[in-house]
């Protein structure tokens, strides 16, 4: 049986994708205050910064493929084409109230600069990243002896554009080890759904397939 | 034996007569808008310019509430007719591509203008018009304009016109600083603007090579220092490898190797001489003597110069940000990969200094092998860049409309169930 056509076996959960904006993208903007000024960093073909722009808040974007720019300003979207590992070091200090990464921090040569350029651009940042010890990643690892795919990450090892992946629990660590405050964190299974709250952390790790994290500048240490 | 006629006149004598040229000079084909002594022009060498005049050309109509025009500014060796008959040449419009109902700058919705520089040669006050102080023709008497100088008169024509905020400022080289200069000179009249592959300075490299194509047009021993129209001649051969020098860094390697490779112009061998062999010396000589026809050799040294003394953030303390802090005007750039006159790179840093201004822009490099001169020519992406900037800005401003209204695409969201990096 194919990767992509295996089933979350996990009992009651029942794909809730009814609306037209993507759960993951329902979460970000929820974290985000009506009339605060945003970047978001990889923002694609622009569904995101829509969506943040319908509540009011005055987004714009970086975005590293020509085609993906070129369909953000079809849409009115303020978007530069751009590098988060190059162009993220022209941006001034406090720019933005938050700066978004979604589904991006992976595909990033140095995740750690990025995450602290994020956090001087922004007074917060907001990351989602593809949790690599999701439970379906470890099993293909463990029990087929390949490099996970999933339907999400469908790539091979040799062509994905994904060269720094990590797992929550990595990224919680690096997030103390830079004294990165987290703010909020949530895990969303395989349909975007977020995994209870009151679950422990390697219950997280297992079951959520992406993290999604409100981030702010820690304390001094 | 080498043939010397071949070498020593490459081009034919212009089939249009200097006469010609210098009558539209002063009496263009063209709107006009003339200024007395009551309003001068304030240059940026301390001279006051009066009286002058500037020749426009419009497309479109204005609506009611006067906030659906564009100004178009053209570039180095073009004029205010984008879209019409050239007066001279009898060739279409040089913006033909992008100008004209259902094209990106639609005449059904938007009212375009487009004036010629001052400092141009084809109506609007210049080294060709005739100095009403000793009624003579200006040349080299002329003073040394600047952009700023150009978008001050625009100003004024706007002014003239009853129009107040422009809906957007576009234009691509030369026309791309002054939409730069617009931004920075009069933000609050912009509302959109669309700088295209420009720069907001002119570099070492771009200064060099109009040095070199002023140099070509001061040793014509038929410059005469500038005073060539007394004597009824003109330096063609100086300004036609000008051009020649010019129209090579418009164009790029690949572009000109597709166009000619090293093709042979009607012969199958070499004639072992300096005759044009190569198709591409034909090309480049005919471009060069068809630019002498329509343009004066002293407007060619003053806008040059114009150009290079381009420089923004030298107007504001050296940082660029600065000449654009707290502007409200939409941005989108765009620039050409294969450009190497004003490269990527030029736009990139523009680009910077305006997010650290906090603007709202937006950046396209496209893709194409063209080279500079790609912002004039059938490129089909920069045409959907331009009309999806321009109908957002329009509907950003509350321009009435199907184009305008805020129902585009939300019912045709897709629902995708992935995330957006797959694999």
């Amino acid at each position: 049986m194919a990767l992509q056509d295996q089933t979350l076996p996990l009992p009651g959960i029942v794909p809730d994708r009814t609306g037209s904006d993507r759960t993951d993208h329902l979460l970000v903007a929820s974290m985000v205050e009506r009339g605060s000024r945003v970047l978001d960093v990889g923002c694609g073909d622009g569904e995101l910064l829509q969506l943040l722009e319908s509540r009011g808040i005055d987004g714009r974007g970086i975005e590293l493929s020509r085609e993906g720019v070129n369909r953000c300003v079809a849409k009115g979207l303020a978007v530069v084409q751009g590098d988060a590992d190059t162009d993220l070091v022209n941006y001034p200090d406090d720019a933005f109230d938050y700066v978004i990464l979604s589904q991006t921090l992976q595909a990033t040569r140095q995740p750690r600069v990025v995450l602290e350029n994020l956090l001087r651009i922004g007074r917060r940042a907001i990351v989602s990243f593809p949790n690599f010890g999701f439970w379906k990643m470890r099993l293909q690892l463990l029990i087929g002896g390949h490099m996970p795919r999933t339907e999400n990450l469908p790539a091979t090892w040799y062509d994905t554009a994904n060269i720094h992946f990590c797992t929550i629990k990595d990224f919680v660590e690096l997030c103390d080890e830079i004294n990165v405050k987290m703010e909020r964190s949530v895990a969303l299974d395989l349909y975007g759904r977020p995994v209870p709250l009151n679950l422990p952390w390697w219950v997280w790790n297992m079951f959520g397939e992406q993290g999604v994290f409100l981030l702010s500048r820690g304390g001094k240490k | 034996m080498v043939d010397i006629a071949s070498i020593t006149s490459p081009v034919p004598s212009p089939g249009i007569s200097a006469d010609e040229r210098s009558h539209e000079a002063d009496h263009p084909h063209s709107l006009l808008a003339q200024f007395g002594a009551d309003q001068p022009l304030r240059l940026d060498c301390g001279v006051d310019l009066t009286p002058f005049q500037i020749a426009y050309q419009t497309y479109g109509e204005l609506n009611a509430d006067r906030s659906n025009a564009i100004l178009v500014c053209h570039a180095l060796t073009g004029d205010q007719h984008v879209f019409n008959v050239h007066p001279l040449t009898g060739k279409a419009g040089w913006w033909e591509i992008m100008i004209g109902p259902g094209r990106p700058l639609d005449t059904d919705k938007y009212f375009i203008i487009c004036s010629n520089v001052i400092g141009g040669c084809m109506g609007s006050t210049g080294p060709a018009s005739t100095n009403p102080a000793t009624g003579k023709l200006w040349g080299l008497d002329f003073p040394v304009i600047t952009i700023p100088d150009m978008v001050r008169a625009q100003a004024m024509l706007l002014d003239r016109l009853g129009i107040d905020t422009l809906l957007c400022v576009i234009g691509g080289s030369m026309g791309g600083m002054q939409v730069l200069q617009w931004t920075a000179a009069y933000p609050q009249r912009v509302f959109s603007a669309m700088p295209v592959a420009c720069a907001t300075r002119h570099s070492a490299q771009n200064i060099a090579f109009h040095e070199l194509g002023r140099q070509a047009v001061m040793a014509d021993p038929d410059w005469h220092h500038g005073r060539y129209f007394e004597r009824s001649t003109q330096p063609h051969r100086g300004l036609a490898v000008a051009r020649m020098a010019g129209h090579i860094t418009y164009l790029s390697d690949a572009a000109l190797h597709r166009k000619f490779g090293r093709r042979m112009q009607d012969r199958e061998l070499p004639t072992f001489s300096f005759d044009a062999d190569f198709q591409v010396e034909s090309y480049l000589r005919y471009q060069g003597s068809s630019f002498v026809e329509r343009f004066d050799a002293n407007s060619y040294l003053y806008l040059t110069r114009a150009m290079d003394y381009f420089d923004i953030a030298a107007d504001h303390g050296g940082v660029l940000a600065k000449a654009f802090a707290g502007i409200k005007t939409r941005f989108c750039v765009v620039s050409f990969t294969s450009d190497w006159l004003f490269p990527t790179s030029e736009s990139r840093a523009l680009v910077h200094a305006l997010n650290a201004s906090s603007a709202r822009v937006s950046f396209a490099e496209i893709e194409t092998d063209r080279g500079h001169d790609a912002f004039l020519l059938d490129v089909p992406e920069f045409f959907d860049i331009s009309r999806a900037f321009l109908e957002s800005a329009g509907k950003a401003r509350g321009l009435k409309g199907k184009a305008f209204s805020s129902e585009v695409d939300s019912g045709s969201r897709e629902e995708n169930v992935s995330t957006k990096v797959s694999g």
